[in-house]
């Protein structure tokens, strides 16, 4: 009937036959008659190339990355995956395991999160990076409870930079609303980037964070760079924290970080970041990988999964999940977190990448879209009527200030098959003229050109208009 | 005779009279078993060929301190494909072992939905893009959405949750979000059966409420007079599984769920065990007001090894609009995304792990309804026959007709433990079922057989635990110092806890 089902109408007699039943109905006698055996009205069953076709037919109306110019970023990054990934990640080895419970027959999956801990480990400059969270919002949205838990809920406030993600952000939001935490930003013009626009406004928000910071504050958390592209030295603003006996915690990009100081050189307490670019797919947004560092004291208090080294009767070095005292199996409502899986195939990839690029690869990869990113930003911000509102350096994103509305540019655009970028109205509704342009590796010069050129056919409409 | 392996019989031919593990070191690969990626790393070596920089050069921001030491290894591509295959074979799979592990059911996950998952219209699309540019993303959510709530009965359906435990985190969010929409904001108590998975009352201390843990009775089904007892006005809720982590269905649902909506509470439906469900029974008819799904448990998505899952949530009319957000929406010809009315809000970036709603998407597309029960009764009936094997050699504490999976238990001996006998396991070639839990039985050993699996195979795995029953009364050493044929022994776990190294030392490198 299905290739799914092993069994054929043969053994499901001889199988009734042993358990004395006359049908396969009998085995649900528990359920209430009323509610047992319902009518599902669903679409009939389909073939292998039936489905085929109709999906495929389905993903050829999205604009994916490979028909389009994509220059839109916002958290989901589009950056090169060496073909090793699919290859070794695809293997039924590895995606057909589960948690690895039973340390004895899971040393693939426990040997590899353990590389992938300590490759992030390495690149945050951190002491330890679990085994990973959902992404890199609901792992931000942990930290700061983490921060609330090690400060015994004392701490009742969280001061957030206006420089956040903004649905990281929400997810923070959702994720505190019932515990007593008061979230504090600086006010509603910095929230929007609009005082983010210079070096000087920079650093005022860091001035206006650390006036917020005081002995109620539980933590104090940023984004390198920031959502708008911003790259900000936070080592004052970190000790401003310890001072208060504050923790700090970053969002940090991991690709940035080949490029410049980890979080972890001055002395962050939590790190966490979305691993997507690292060998994982764009995917409309998901999976991604939710990366989790902390120093060693904070480790107790961390959620989440460990791999961790142990040794068997002969002295064999394995690996197992460690210090599950944190967790909810064992804790149940006195746990750190209700976590329970990890992304464990997003850390596998994301290990094989930082493994395969290595040490030259990852920075050649994160100078390659740091100097287009610079480059597009040069040419379209000397356009006619646009220009570059960081003043800040940023690393692969920057905002474009427009004459036109952005949506009547993304529709236009999108005839010519460039996505140009994110519109920021999308989550501030008042910046209709401002769209957020990332550029990574997979952006080519002459695909940076002529968007430079469609960009200044508006230019020319926009004046001709006025 | 204790330093040689001794493998199991072979009831897996697989694995019968090699050591499964060593092969490749002895034969192939000379490095160490033990190698990590770092011990293949050579000053120069590159992986991936790189395109160079074609612009005109920039300097780093003199502002901004750059990165000094970046300690990672250097490999070739061969070294990394060496590597990580070598890994690959290190692990028990559902590709290559019966892997019966309950309550996370193990079911085989066809190729033909990695095929179109990995679509190059689906694995590049960003999720941000204008919505007209992504109507085919949409198109799937919007199916699955439709999908999810015919099968379960509930009104609506949010892909957004990344995880089970997501997905049930927002379920209680819910409920505390409609009772502080009521004012009702000393309902602050939630009840949990004492069988149930420790994520519930994890999520419950999570959204601000107090678990409180109910008893079961002897049928194994929750103790509804203890139940009725604690429903008063401070009452938030019921977290009910079901079938529940025994196994078995509730028998006392439709009374558990009244007295807990007369009390003015609401019932969440934990729907990690929906696999015995499907087209048999749907929890939003009976009444259960919301239930987050396991899509890589029920729909045949991978596991991953640890994820990544998917948790979407389905609510019936009084939490609809409580769902978190954004849900699709379809206006005419067009679809959007929107959140709910009264939405708690959004628990991850973006809309979910859409690459695994594409391939639960792919599944439920295959089988139809028809398809659909059939992989619900052919789980039935195999634990079931499989659970009337094993009752020979051991005792089975709530021995009932079963749902998906059984609760058996694995005190063999005085010497003989449920670890011990999933040790031993291994050696006969087959993963370990979830020992241990539920709490409610002493030693449990909970088993899963899933609808992938023929009956041979069941045959073999019975034969392996029966086989298993006599050694501990014959040989018991030989299951005590299990497993015997993998290229670790058991692993000293406490002493990882206590000392733990949670990341490669670089000095230590050669």
């Amino acid at each position: 009937m299905t290739p799914f089902i092993a069994n054929t109408d043969s053994d499901r007699k001889l199988m009734l036959d042993a358990l004395g039943l006359g049908s396969v109905a009998e085995l649900f006698a528990a359920i209430p008659e009323k509610y047992r055996f319902p009518d599902l009205k669903l679409p009939a069953a389909l073939s292998e190339p039936e489905i085929f076709q109709e999906l495929s037919a389905a993903a050829s109306r999205n604009a994916d990355a490979g028909g389009y110019a994509l220059f839109a970023g916002a958290g989901a990054y589009n950056h090169f995956v060496p073909s090793v990934v699919d290859a070794l990640s695809s293997r039924g080895e590895f995606f057909t395991a589960y948690t690895p419970y039973q340390p004895e027959a899971s040393q693939g999956t426990l040997q590899a999160l353990f590389e992938y801990q300590s490759m992030a480990a390495d690149l945050f400059g951190m002491d330890i990076v679990n085994a990973s969270h959902y992404d890199g919002a609901s792992a931000l949205a942990e930290a700061l409870l983490m921060a609330w838990n090690a400060a015994s809920r004392q701490r009742s406030k969280v001061v957030l930079s206006s420089g956040l993600h903004p649905e990281y952000r929400a997810v923070i939001e959702t994720y505190t609303r019932n515990l007593g935490i008061t979230l504090c930003t600086p006010g509603p013009g910095t929230s929007a980037g609009a005082k983010t626009e210079t070096e000087t406004e920079t650093k005022m928000e860091t001035e206006t964070l650390e006036s917020l910071i005081d002995a109620e504050t539980a933590c104090v958390a940023v984004q390198f760079p920031s959502f708008f592209g911003n790259l900000e030295d936070y080592s004052r603003l970190c000790e401003t924290a310890h001072r208060n006996g504050a923790l700090f915690i970053v969002s940090a990009d991991p690709l940035s970080l080949a490029l410049f100081e980890p979080p972890g050189s001055y002395g962050a307490d939590i790190v966490t970041g979305e691993g997507q670019p690292l060998g994982n797919y764009l995917s409309f947004g998901g999976p991604c990988l939710g990366m989790f560092a902390a120093t060693k004291s904070l480790v107790r208090k961390m959620p989440g999964r460990l791999a961790g080294e142990a040794m068997d009767g002969q002295g064999r070095r394995g690996y197992v999940l460690t210090l599950s005292t944190r967790e909810q199996h064992i804790r149940r409502e006195k746990a750190v977190s209700n976590i329970c899986t990890n992304q464990g195939l997003a850390a596998l990839r994301a290990a094989i990448y930082l493994a395969v690029m290595g040490k030259n690869g990852l920075k050649k990869v994160a100078d390659i879209t740091y100097r287009r990113a610079r480059y597009a930003a040069g040419k379209l911000g000397k356009l006619p009527g646009f220009s570059v509102l960081n003043t800040a350096p940023f690393f692969r994103e920057f905002v474009l200030r427009c004459p036109l509305d952005t949506w009547e540019i993304m529709n236009r655009c999108a005839k010519l098959k460039i996505v140009p970028g994110v519109p920021l109205s999308r989550w501030f509704p008042e910046r209709t003229q401002d769209i957020l342009v990332c550029v990574t590796e997979m952006n080519s010069r002459s695909q940076i050109d002529s968007l430079v050129s469609v960009f200044e056919t508006f230019c020319g409409e926009a004046a001709s208009e006025k | 005779m204790k330093n040689e392996p001794q493998t199991g019989r072979g009831a897996f031919p697989a694995f019968s009279g090699k050591e499964p593990g060593k092969e490749l070191g002895k034969e192939l690969w000379q490095e160490s078993p033990e190698a990590g990626v770092w011990d293949y790393s050579v000053p120069g070596r590159e992986g991936v060929a790189l395109p160079d920089v074609d612009v005109p050069g920039c300097e780093l921001p003199p502002g901004i301190p750059q990165r000094k030491e970046l300690p990672l290894p250097e490999i070739s591509e061969l070294d990394a494909v060496r590597h990580f295959t070598r890994l690959s074979r290190l692990n028990y799979s559902i590709d290559t072992h019966f892997y019966p592990l309950g309550s996370c059911t193990m079911k085989y996950n066809p190729r033909i939905s990695e095929k179109i998952a990995a679509l190059p219209g689906f694995s590049l699309a960003h999720p941000l893009l204008p919505e007209f540019l992504c109507q085919g993303s949409l198109e799937i959510m919007e199916l699955l959405q439709n999908f999810l709530a015919e099968i379960s009965g509930f009104q609506a359906i949010s892909l957004q949750p990344a995880a089970g435990a997501h997905g049930e985190l927002c379920g209680v969010m819910m409920i505390r979000a409609y009772h502080q929409k009521n004012g009702d904001s000393r309902r602050l108590r939630m009840l949990i059966p004492d069988s149930a998975h420790g994520t519930n009352p994890a999520s419950v201390a999570m959204c601000g409420f107090q678990a409180v843990q109910v008893p079961s009775d002897s049928r194994g089904n929750i103790d509804i007079q203890a139940l009725k007892s604690l429903c008063d006005d401070t009452l938030a809720g019921l977290m009910l599984t079901n079938p529940n982590t025994l196994g078995l269905f509730e028998e006392r649902l439709t009374e558990a769920v009244e007295a807990v909506h007369n009390a003015g509470g609401l019932v969440y439906g934990d729907g990690a065990n929906l696999n015995a469900l499907l087209g048999v029974f749907r929890p939003g008819d009976a009444g259960i007001d919301v239930m987050h799904f396991n899509l890589h448990k029920t729909f045949g998505t991978p596991h991953g090894g640890g994820g990544p899952g998917a948790g979407p949530v389905g609510a019936g009319r009084k939490l609809a609009p409580f769902l978190p957000g954004p849900r699709v929406l379809r206006e005419g010809t067009v679809l959007r995304l929107a959140m709910p009315e009264n939405s708690i809000g959004r628990v991850k970036a973006f809309y979910g792990n859409f690459s695994v709603l594409v391939k639960a998407c792919t599944f439920i597309a295959m089988l139809g309804a028809k398809g659909l029960r059939a992989v619900s009764e052919n789980a039935v009936l195999n634990a079931n026959y499989l659970k009337k094997l094993i009752e020979r050699g051991y005792s089975i504490p709530y021995n009932r007709t079963c749902m998906h999976e059984f609760v058996a238990s694995g005190h063999l001996s005085d010497t003989i433990h449920a670890l011990d006998v999933a040790k031993r396991l291994i050696d006969y070639g087959c993963h370990p079922p979830t020992i241990y839990f539920p709490l409610i039985v002493k030693e449990a050993l909970m088993i899963e057989p899933t609808e992938s699996e023929s009956r041979k195979t069941l045959e073999a795995f019975a034969d392996a635990m029966l086989a298993i029953a006599e050694e501990a009364r014959h040989n018991p050493d030989i299951v005590k110092t299990a497993p015997h044929g993998t290229p670790v022994g058991r692993l000293d776990e406490v002493s990882a806890a206590r000392n733990p190294v949670l990341k490669h030392s670089n000095e230590k490198a050669p």
